[in-house]
């Protein structure tokens, strides 16, 4: 189906602006996860990590 | 016909830090007692069928058998798993189920299991003392444990078959299971300046095929102990995967594993994609391959990761479609695993990041780059080795996979169920309800058989040499009509 130059640079518009809002929720969903790893994550993280010592297994 | 029903299972050694003397021995026996404390019941494991040297292999090379640890703590659960303390890891190894969906929950019960020791376990000590534990595969210093795989295998196949057949799967299938890692623990890798790898355990594998699993790992492990009848069945034994967090990896990795051993029994491997020229260095090279661009050589031309999972899933699409593989799972789910194993690849090929809420190292790695972006910090940076290991750290208040937004396949009542309840597709029904209702005249059990004391005479031999024999639909209705072990073995006898 033919449409308007107009109809398709409001298709176009809508398409960007859905993209846009797309990665701003990524992003702010990124943001509120950072920010609870910041709340969990060990305080001392280098010796928590230098403290993991396994002995060898399978 | 069907082929050999491919049963399998999943076993995890689990990461241990802390216990009061900081001994990882001492906590994972403490582990293993608090669990068994927990359900009340203590059921020994009987050693009678445990022949880990045997290879298989008609002329072994030299090579040295892994060795059975009989005195550390070792028990049976009421789902049919066996809880113990191996080398020094407190070991779940899940019961078998018929397929890989299953597996997937029973992976899961086994990390309830592990919650639940280790907070009845920290309850009685100070807090200074508390045990921690990691469902992962190594500890950033170059000491590895591992997360085994087992599948039932039609004894008819010829092992050079299922090398042959496995490796190009085995060293590429890290795509979707990979458990990703920071950093290397290697000289070689370190060689190469890598930061991140796709792969948790990769860069330990030494060997192409051979029988050690601690040292001079191989990429195919030769033990053949089948914990079954020998005469027609192998366990094939698969040792070169990666602990997984994410539901929908664990699900792909043993469900792809099961169609290509299902293909491998009705068509042999000639359809097969070539093995790498040199199946190590392919499989610690893709490891390093953030990009999932690089190939390696085979003597059909360059193929990369990619390359060999899309062959690999084509060939075993169509033989779905044409034969429907029931011997792996009833046709929806072997469908969903397609479906799954499709999006996939298709991801991968151009958007890996949309894959963080399945893929593990994916679901890693968004959560490394974002740190790094946010702190400007240095790649290998102790805070983002934290985060990798508190992407497998067990307690809930600390754990990273649980805050990764993972897509489930089970819901948490179902997999708390699954800790105590057995499967019900095979003999761990008959294994878990006898430890559930008779733990009491259960002197010991083991994957094939259960001996029991029924007072007067001598110990009872139960023996359960076939997988799909001591299901619920077997043996549902004879549990419901005894009431005692002495019962239940009078009824097996008549």
């Amino acid at each position: 189906m033919q449409r308007s130059d107009s109809e398709r640079t409001d298709a176009h518009t809508a398409e960007t602006s859905a993209d846009a809002t797309a990665a701003n929720d990524l992003a702010s969903e990124l943001d509120s996860l950072l920010d609870e790893i910041d709340s969990v994550l060990e305080e001392n993280a280098e010796e928590f990590v230098r403290n993991y010592v396994q002995k060898g297994g399978q | 016909m069907m082929a050999v029903a491919k049963v399998l299972g999943i076993e995890t050694e689990y990461g241990v830090a802390g216990g009061p003397d900081g001994d990882p021995i001492t906590a994972s026996t403490l582990i293993v007692n608090a669990y068994a404390q927990h359900e009340r019941r203590r059921v020994a494991w009987d050693f009678i069928d445990e022949t880990p040297g045997r290879d298989a292999r008609a002329t072994a090379s030299e090579s040295f058998p892994p060795a059975i640890e009989i005195h550390l703590a070792n028990t049976v659960l009421t789902n049919g798993a066996r809880l113990y303390v191996d080398h020094a890891h407190p070991e779940y190894s899940s019961p078998e189920v018929r397929t890989p969906l299953e597996a997937v929950l029973f992976d899961q019960a086994g990390e309830v299991v592990m919650r639940q020791a280790m907070e009845t376990c920290n309850a009685t000590f100070d807090p200074a003392h508390a045990i921690r534990l990691y469902k992962n595969n190594s500890d950033g210093k170059g000491n590895a444990y591992g997360t085994h795989e087992n599948y039932l295998v039609d004894r008819a196949v010829p092992f050079d078959d299922l090398v042959r057949g496995l490796l190009p799967h085995f060293v590429s299938r890290m795509v979707y299971c990979g458990a990703g890692k920071v950093g290397s623990e290697t000289d070689e890798s370190r060689g190469y300046g890598v930061t991140f790898q796709l792969s948790s355990r990769a860069e330990f594998f030494e060997e192409v095929v051979g029988l050690e699993t601690t040292l001079k790992r191989p990429i195919i492990n030769t033990r053949d102990e089948p914990h079954s009848d020998a005469e027609k069945y192998r366990r094939l034994h698969v040792i070169n995967g990666d602990a997984t967090l994410s539901p929908v990896a664990t699900w792909l990795k043993v469900g792809t594993t099961s169609l290509l051993l299902s293909y491998i029994e009705r068509h042999g491997v000639a359809a097969l994609p070539p093995v790498p020229a040199r199946p190590v260095r392919a499989f610690r090279t893709f490891a390093r391959d953030e990009s999932l661009r690089v190939t390696v050589p085979t003597s059909a031309g360059e193929w990369s990761a990619l390359d060999y999972q899309e062959s690999i899933y084509e060939l075993l699409e169509g033989y779905v479609e044409r034969e429907g593989a029931d011997d792996v799972a009833p046709l929806d789910e072997v469908r969903a695993l397609l479906g799954e194993w499709r999006r996939s690849l298709d991801a991968l090929a151009v958007s890996p990041d949309t894959l963080a809420d399945t893929v593990d190292w994916i679901a890693k790695r968004r959560m490394i780059r974002a740190y790094q972006d946010r702190y400007q910090c240095d790649p290998l940076d102790a805070r983002l080795r934290a985060i990798d290991l508190q992407y497998a750290d067990l307690r809930p208040e600390r754990s990273l996979a649980g805050r990764a937004r993972l897509r489930q396949l089970f819901s948490p009542t179902e997999i708390v169920t699954a800790a105590t309840a057995p499967p019900r597709s095979t003999r761990a029904y008959f294994r878990g309800m006898c430890v559930e209702r008779f733990s009491e005249s259960l002197v010991s059990a083991n994957w094939d058989s259960l001996v029991f004391d029924v007072g007067d005479g001598p110990l009872q031999r139960v023996a359960m040499m076939e997988p799909l024999r001591g299901t619920a639909a077997l043996t549902e209705s004879l549990f419901r009509s005894v009431s005692t072990a002495s019962e239940l073995v009078v009824a097996l006898n008549g």
